[in-house]
């Protein structure tokens, strides 16, 4: 349980510290024989789940929760086995992680990076969890995966979709499944063309935070390089609520296009108050008005309910979608909670099930042996087709989903968010592909450190 | 000139929510002499009347629906709403449509038993005790409050859209001689200022008419002489306090098309509402509904282009600031009296 | 002793045994129990509860004695870990000078928002402490960002200055060679203990913090007070001046906020805006007024609890019910499951609010109130000095 790098000298002068209050204890332990933090005695290893279980993305994260706790379930071989059966990595079978059955302890994040440390830190140092998986905002996402580095455990990143996850913040220890803001961008920028034609004005409403900032960079790039004008970026205040005084001069402007890149309640409430401006029904320079936004979750879209017909968006992935891989995993999901999954449910699952493959294939739970098993790792069968996880900055590299609002085809209440959005394109890898030295992405000065595998 | 007109009226808007959170907060103070933390609560409460009362109107009975099938490959099932079956798809659909504006009948007598509840078994035992304890115990009933409402309805904001019928936006700008689309304002929010100009002036209205509303004002001014002239000052005072969650809930259940309520919005309105109220200055409801309106206005202004590039982030604290320098050139706030929560 | 009396000296000798043996006191469950959830005594928690009571005695040194509500406190502890990480950045890792620096930099920002905000009293004096707090976190989230690294957190990067840093120097906070990190475990049969050294060091200010408060509560300084908050116009009439006594103390416990905000960072080197947001300034009064305003060890009880069900409460889920409950058959297993359900963790919100109401309703003085309580029950003897170590909570 040891947290640094113990020295005799060292052990002794803590143990001069703490023997200041009370008698010398008799026996101090440094276990450095493990050579790493957390190393698993006896037949079980813990995991931590941390997610945002109140504040506004709780529901993203219980839905996060319901994943993890399902991927737990396939490694101990317990239920159908879900993506296990279709991952292209055959060494787990079941018996939990190198024959250790899989225990999984859980946090409250509530999307604050003081409380997700916290929570994290709870786990490491109180329950011995061996990896940390979830989250549900950027912020928190570094926030944890600095602490993970420091600690010398790995951290499977839940959804985080700022591009300085694995750009300026990437950490040795850190691994981030999910897409990223200059993926969307890249994604969305042809289909926008083909849709819209070269020649539109967007005005940006933009989340006044990094995240923001960084989506809204990728996005304003991307459409620039299809012979789009960029009007105006206006950056509106975290949770505002009330977003008309950003609204109501759009119109005004000139521009015929909305870009809001915004996230959760504040893109439920942008996107609400945009319509209820009438801004789809205008014309501007003779061309119908559009909005636009880049992110989607099925939780956003069922918050917006109808208003989010006929808007383009990006996923990192979609339980539509028709592979082996994504039907394995939706059809265990949907029996078992009665519902088909979230896209930030299918990263964590997927992160989870990553995470003991490579334990598996490296023999070994050394945080080191791990990243190493997972860098440059080529594998398929989990939903999203060929993924490459990059080994220079830890982001996994695949098909991006261009997503496009409409009405709800099941009519049923519960299906909102879920099937009012469809696929309209599959954005192979290729295209959404970029440097690990990307000036969006920290530059050259950009690096992981050192791999820390802790005590 | 154009620019300056919308944002006026976005912040007339924007200050009627502020206004009529503020104007039940004082309601509260004023009478009871309560600090009423879970007053956000209450607004968040009427929000989700609406959301409770729609989805009252769609109770539905499923029909299995062989021709097509759900996600996992099973036929599908449908829900349809008993009032379709009732009055025929089309009715039924309309009247569903028409859930917010409708959800006003059901808002007020819940948020009236919300009211006279939380008065009788919680807040009176609380009249006597320090501010700092009410401001406690009232925070502790928010969190529970939201709770409740998180365990029911989730985190997640819920969609509860205004009538088709006042979907869109009134082109205001043309009838002023201005280019088309220069100022255009949502009917709906258009809707939401007359509502509340008309609940605030009922309220005044009631205050300065009725003999009701005369002894409530005489208990606000001083509240023993009141109760040593034989008057049960007690009974009106829970009442007061039932009209102003009543007031708090109408506000929140038909601002629920321009914010989609979650279990969190009663916090979010709380500190603004006490900083509306404290700029009015204590106790006074003109002050309120003032303080209400300007920093709506504020606000909008300052979310301006043109005002954000010269000063970056100011839309984020401009609330702030003018209530830091209004209380330092007023020291009681706009309106408000002398000695009153200065101890 | 110390220049205490006979009484005092006791507490703060019960308060240093206590502190000092907390990570064999907070951990009374063996490791592998299925009580062990309940367990406090890891490095982390304990470092909150030591430096959120500090926060908390000096919130009380403003609140307990003059009466004055501030509802922006949270912007100093915020402060005080910028200008730590900052320190960390440019010079080197030693928690020495950040720590200093932090207390200097919440001092300096809570003599010009006390001197503005101390122009008024009663609630218009909360609301412009919470004006000045909304804006640092407003700013801090956003448009400082080159100075704050925004919603991302400020921390340490590789390529930073740190001009001090020696080639042997340890990569994470350290007091002159001992790293914050740093644990020694003890086993004792099937108990583990864990002594931190960050813990330790967090520890002994609080001591240091709690020993200055007591000093304060005991001097013509804090009788004056106390005057403020009994009568400021008698006070006034008497020819004294309120303004410099209410300003000092104002100063002081900002202080003693900006060295918590320090600590923070020395044991954990990020820190991100919410922590001066008006929750976390509200979070320090609940903890003052839970524990009991105006008394010597109620904030510390009150930030123990706090922190306690936030850390503890939240991490309970279903599958450790079903642990608990496993020895009952099945029907009646899960029937206690699904009554708890709802109170943990995603609901631990839910507990922390029926507990607030609870102890406000049944105990206005705070726990310390309850202790005494209990204590007269067992005791059943007079207890008039006990009663005038407590003041009621102010308005």
């Amino acid at each position: 349980m040891s947290k640094s790098n113990f020295t005799r000298r060292g052990v002794l002068r803590t143990g001069a510290i703490a023997g200041a209050g009370l008698a010398l204890p008799t026996y101090l332990r440094a276990d450095a024989h493990a050579g790493f933090t957390n190393a698993p005695t006896g037949s079980t290893v813990t995991i931590g789940f941390n997610v945002p279980q109140t504040g506004a993305y709780a529901e993203e994260g219980l839905d996060e929760l319901r994943a993890q706790e399902l991927a737990v379930e396939h490694l101990n071989g317990i239920g159908d086995g879900g993506m296990l059966n279709t991952f292209s990595s055959k060494v787990l079978d079941g018996t939990g992680i190198l024959g250790k059955q899989v225990n999984f302890v859980t946090g409250d994040t509530q999307t604050k990076s003081d409380v997700a440390r916290a929570a994290a830190q709870s786990m490491i140092q109180k329950d011995g969890v061996i990896m940390v998986n979830g989250g549900s905002s950027s912020g928190v996402a570094i926030a944890v995966q600095g602490l993970c580095q420091e600690a010398g455990i790995i951290f499977m990143a839940g959804l985080t979709h700022s591009n300085d996850t694995t750009g300026k913040d990437r950490k040795a220890n850190g691994f981030r499944h999910f897409f990223n803001g200059y993926m969307s961008g890249a994604a969305l920028g042809p289909i926008l063309e083909k849709e819209y034609g070269s020649d539109r004005n967007a005005y940006h409403l933009t989340a006044d935070y990094t995240w923001g900032w960084t989506q809204q960079e990728s996005m304003q790039q991307s459409t620039e390089a299809i012979g789009w004008n960029t009007a105006q970026n206006v950056l509106t205040p975290v949770g505002a609520g009330d977003f008309s005084s950003y609204i109501a001069p759009v119109l005004n402007s000139g521009a015929d296009t909305l870009v809001l890149n915004h996230y959760g309640a504040d893109m439920v409430n942008s996107l609400t108050q945009a319509t209820q401006f009438g801004l789809k029904d205008k014309q501007v320079n003779g061309k119908d008005f559009k909005i636009i936004v880049p992110l989607f979750s099925e939780l956003m879209a069922a918050g917006a309910g109808t208003n989010i017909e006929g808007v383009f968006g990006s996923m990192n992935w979609n339980w539509q979608l028709q592979d082996e891989g994504t039907q394995a995993f939706v059809r265990s999901f949907g029996e078992k909670y009665g519902r088909p999954p979230s896209g930030s449910a299918h990263t964590c699952y997927v992160q989870t099930l990553l995470y003991a493959d490579a334990v598996t294939r490296a023999g070994s739970f050394n945080p080191c042996a791990v990243a190493e098993a997972l860098e440059d790792f080529e594998f398929d069968g989990l939903g999203n087709g060929p993924t490459f996880y990059r080994g220079a900055d830890h982001q996994c590299f695949k098909d991006v989903l261009v997503m496009k609002g409409v009405a709800s085809a099941s009519g049923s209440a519960s299906m909102v968010g879920y099937d009012t959005v469809e696929i309209v394109e599959v954005t192979p890898r290729a295209q959404v592909e970029y440097p690990s030295d990307h000036p969006m992405f920290g530059g050259p000065e950009a690096s992981l450190g050192e791999c820390n595998p802790g005590a | 000139m154009d620019a300056i007109i919308l944002q006026i009226l976005n912040g007339l808007d924007k200050g009627s929510a502020y206004a009529l959170i503020a104007l039940g907060l004082t309601l509260i103070f004023g009478t009871l002499g309560v600090v009423n933390f879970a007053h956000g609560a209450l607004f968040m409460i009427g929000a989700f009347c609406a959301v409770t009362f729609s989805r009252l109107l769609q109770l539905s009975h499923e029909i299995v629906d062989e021709t097509r099938t759900d996600f996992l490959g099973n036929p599908l099932k449908v829900d349809v709403p008993y009032l379709q079956d009732w009055f025929g798809p089309e009715t039924g659909a309309a009247i569903i449509d028409w859930a917010v504006p409708l959800s006003i009948l059901f808002a007020i007598p819940v948020m009236l038993l919300v009211g006279f509840v939380m008065e009788r078994g919680l807040i009176k035992h609380f009249y006597k005790r320090p501010h700092a304890d009410q401001i406690l115990v009232t925070f502790g009933l928010a969190i529970v409050l939201g709770e409740i409402i998180k365990a029911n309805y989730g985190a997640n904001p819920i969609p509860t859209p205004a009538p088709a019928a006042f979907s869109g936006s009134l082109d205001f700008g043309v009838w002023l001689g201005f280019d088309e689309n220069a100022i255009i304002y949502p009917y709906w929010r258009l809707i939401y200022f007359l509502f509340s100009a008309v609940i605030i002036a009922g309220v005044f209205a009631f205050l300065q008419f009725t003999t009701f509303g005369m002894v409530v004002r005489a208990g606000m001014a001083d509240r023993e002489t009141v109760g040593l002239l034989g008057i049960d000052i007690d009974k009106r005072f829970t009442i007061m306090f039932g009209l102003a969650a009543a007031v708090a809930g109408l506000a929140g259940a038909m601002y629920t098309p321009i914010l989609s309520p979650n279990y969190n919005m009663g916090m979010d309105f709380l500190v603004l509402s006490f900083v509306v109220v404290v700029v009015g200055g204590m106790g006074s409801l003109p002050g309120a509904v003032l303080a209400g309106f300007l920093l709506g206005i504020l606000q909008s202004f300052a979310s301006m282009n043109e005002v954000k590039s010269l000063l970056p982030g100011i839309d984020q604290i401009i609330i702030y600031l003018v209530a830091i320098a209004i209380l330092l050139t007023r020291p009681r706030g706009l309106m408000g009296r002398r000695g009153v929560m200065e101890e | 002793m110390l220049g205490l009396d006979t009484k005092d000296t006791r507490l703060l000798i019960i308060v240093a045994i206590m502190v000092m043996a907390a990570p064999i006191l907070l951990n009374p469950f063996p490791a592998d129990s299925a009580m062990a959830q309940f367990n406090a005594g890891y490095p982390d928690l304990m470092q909150r509860f030591v430096i959120f009571g500090i926060f908390a005695i000096g919130f009380n040194i403003l609140f307990g004695l003059t009466g004055y509500l501030s509802f922006g406190h949270a912007a100093f502890l915020g402060m005080g870990s910028y200008a730590a990480v900052w320190m960390f950045k440019l010079l080197s890792y030693n928690v020495v000078p950040a720590i200093l620096l932090s207390v200097i930099v919440a001092a300096a920002f809570s003599v010009v928002i006390g001197y503005i905000s101390l122009r008024r009293s009663g609630i218009y004096f909360s609301i412009l402490t919470l004006a000045f707090a909304q804006m640092s976190y407003a700013l801090a989230y956003s448009v400082l960002t080159p100075i704050t690294n925004g919603e991302t957190g400020l921390q340490v990067y590789t390529n930073d200055p740190q001009i001090l840093m020696g080639e042997n120097s340890p990569n994470v906070p350290h007091l002159f060679g001992i790293e914050m990190r740093g644990t020694a475990d003890l086993e004792l049969g099937a108990w583990t203990f864990t002594f931190g050294n960050g813990y330790y060091l967090a520890a002994l200010m609080m001591l240091l913090s709690f020993y200055i408060s007591l000093r304060i509560f005991r001097s013509p300084f804090g009788l004056m007070l106390r005057a403020v908050k009994s009568n400021q116009n008698r006070l006034t009439f008497t020819g004294v001046s309120p303004k410099p006594y209410t300003l000092a103390a104002f100063v002081i416990s900002g202080m003693y906020a900006g060295l918590a905000g320090g600590l923070l960072a020395a044991m954990d080197p990020l820190t991100g805006a919410e922590r001066m947001q008006w929750t976390a300034s509200g979070e320090v009064v609940l903890m003052t007024i839970l524990g009991g305003a105006g008394t010597l060890i109620g904030p510390v009880l009150g930030a123990g609890l706090i922190k306690y069900l936030e850390n503890i409460f939240s991490k309970i889920n279903d599958g450790i019910l079903h642990q608990w409950f496993a020895f009952m058959p099945d029907g009646l297993e899960d029937f206690m499951v699904t009554i708890l359900h709802p109170f943990i963790g995603k609901g631990w919100h839910l507990t922390l609010g029926l507990i607030f109401m609870a102890i406000v309703i049944f105990l206005p003085g705070g726990l310390v109130e309850g202790g005494q309580r209990i204590g007269r029950l067992f005791k059943r003897r007079k207890t008039d000095d006990a009663s005038s170590a407590t003041t009621k909570p102010a308005e």
